[in-house]
């Protein structure tokens, strides 16, 4: 499982996905202490790599690593460097010589944290590459939803939003599919990619079929600026068709959940009282960020894995 | 984790016999971490870890003034049965209702990142902050020591005790740091190599059978002491 890092979802075994949910429930725990800080990783070096900006992914993994008393190094290659057509393998075989015991790495082209994985020992965690895989988001997602409905097994999740363009949703697709719960999307048939059913999910274009007897509704941010005019009519539009409100969300699931991977536009994707109330969920989701992360860098950091290129010899 | 089987085998020598004592192949463990076959006697019964505990009970009365702040706290996942059973003994003995808390020690373990093996984290239920308590650290099985100093690491960080005592069911010797055994219910000289464990009824948690010793077994058929 996982040999050089947490790559994605999709090569990941159920048992796996356990062993990760497990984990983080116990380093819930610890969040709850007087003192949230265990000296488990006391002296290795975690770095975050992020070339395109996230605060909040950051944070919630700079959090992490801290909290297992990690040394974490934020490392934001700049638009100096990067115009110094210093390459992304450079990057990584500078890293490498740093010696980190894990490296964190965001993206905003599918497939990097793969390439720089090959280049490094230390094991890479990816924390977003373009639209392919967000793992710790579709990761902590399950892990709030299995604290809310004390299992994934056999549940209903919508995913409501630009399926075709987000990581969270693809990541999430796999996830809870492996698990054993029903997935369906629900889109202007725009966002929605072709031949998804192959996936193993049921695309709706209607939000109201794709919301019956949901147990889970997770709605995407819309890139309000990126798709506006080129994949739905309008913002307006898309917020009377799929936004989701209070209206629109009875015809899930009485003690159905709402999740949001944040930040959310509110009005858009979901109403204002739905964002902040119950049942929405989306600060736990945060919180239940930092207790997976911290799973997932105990499960992983530290561990050193031969590069394939150097099989011969190690000095 | 399998069941284990609740025979014991018969066994035609005293706890401590030498190489004729040993019986060979009774109870296996459901995971025998070693390569070789093992040799397996048991040291403890259910009555001698009654006995023990008894023992211990009255032990911690008589040795502590402040009978009110005792807080007991099993280290998974041997030490939570025996302390739920101190629990019991000293509010037959004395009357008490001590705290009984869980501690998990593993994310406080010296070996974890260098050993590149990741073990399952144990529950951590702590009831109570420690602070001015007299905690008593409950284990089924202490060799090195490393455990109870890990054991004690954690414990600060739920607080600041008045006072550490340590209980464990079997004292095997072989220690790697200046950590001390208050109560002992029994010393057991083994080699380095030998295993001790205590066995429950559920394999986890559950009420305490036995402790058996597992040594590897020589060419000559029996293990040398």
């Amino acid at each position: 499982m996982m040999e050089n890092g947490l790559l994605g979802i999709q090569e990941l075994a159920r048992e796996d996905i356990e062993t990760i949910l497990e984990t983080a429930i116990h380093m819930k725990e610890v969040a709850e202490r007087d003192v949230k800080k265990v000296p488990t990783l006391r002296g290795r070096t975690i770095i975050n790599l992020f070339f395109e900006p996230s605060t909040r992914t950051r944070t919630s993994f700079e959090i992490a690593g801290k909290r297992l008393s990690a040394d974490v190094v934020n490392f934001t290659p700049s638009h100096s460097s990067l115009s110094k057509s210093e390459s992304i393998l450079d990057t990584a075989k500078t890293l490498d010589a740093m010696d980190p015991d894990a490296v964190v790495v965001r993206h905003g082209v599918a497939g990097v944290p793969k390439r720089i994985a090959d280049e490094l020992d230390a094991p890479v965690i990816n924390a977003g590459d373009g639209a392919h895989e967000h793992p710790t988001q579709a990761l902590l997602d399950m892990l709030t939803v299995l604290e809310e409905k004390d299992r994934l097994d056999g549940l209903t999740v919508t995913i409501i939003g630009d399926i075709a363009h987000s990581r969270v949703a693809r990541s999430n697709i796999h996830g809870f599919l492996k698990m054993g719960a029903e997935v369906r999307v629900a889109a202007p048939p725009t966002m929605i990619p072709a031949a998804v059913e192959t996936l193993g999910v049921k695309p709706f274009s209607s939000l109201r079929e794709a919301l019956d007897g949901a147990d889970v509704v997770m709605a995407l941010r819309i890139q309000r600026e990126r798709l506006a005019g080129a994949y739905f009519p309008s913002v307006r539009e898309y917020a009377a068709t799929f936004g989701l409100d209070r209206a629109k969300l009875r015809f899930a699931k009485d003690d159905a959940i709402v999740m949001h991977p944040g930040p959310v536009n509110r009005g858009v994707e979901l109403a204002h009282d739905l964002a902040d109330h119950r049942p929405s969920v989306i600060l736990d989701q945060v919180r239940n960020g930092v207790a997976l992360r911290m799973a997932v860098l105990y499960l992983l950091a530290g561990r050193r894995h031969r590069r394939p290129a150097d099989e011969g010899g190690n000095s | 984790m399998a069941n284990h089987p609740p025979q014991r085998p018969n066994r035609s020598a005293g706890p401590h016999g030498g190489s004729e004592g040993s019986l060979e192949g009774v109870s296996p463990l459901p995971k025998s971490p070693a390569p070789t076959p093992l040799v397996s006697q048991v040291v403890l019964d259910t009555v001698s870890i009654g006995r023990a505990l008894m023992r211990i009970a009255h032990e911690i009365v008589e040795r502590n003034d402040d009978l009110e702040s005792l807080y007991l706290v099993g280290v998974p996942n041997g030490g939570v049965p025996l302390a739920r059973r101190l629990a019991e003994n000293l509010d037959q003995v004395a009357d008490l209702e001590p705290l009984v808390g869980i501690l998990d020690t593993t994310l406080y373990r010296d070996d974890l990142i260098s050993s590149g093996k990741r073990p399952k984290l144990r529950d951590t239920e702590m009831p109570s902050a420690v602070d001015d308590r007299v905690v008593i650290l409950v284990d089924d099985v202490c060799s090195t020591g490393r455990t109870i100093r890990a054991a004690m690491d954690a414990l600060m960080d739920f607080g600041r005790p008045r006072a550490v005592q340590v209980v464990a069911l079997v004292d095997r010797g072989h220690r790697e740091l200046p950590i001390k055994i208050d109560y002992v219910g029994k010393n057991i000289p083994t080699q380095r190599a030998d295993l001790v464990k205590m066995r429950t009824e559920d394999g986890v948690q559950g009420e305490p059978l036995d402790v058996v010793l597992l040594h590897p077994e020589t060419a000559a058929g029996g293990a040398s002491r």
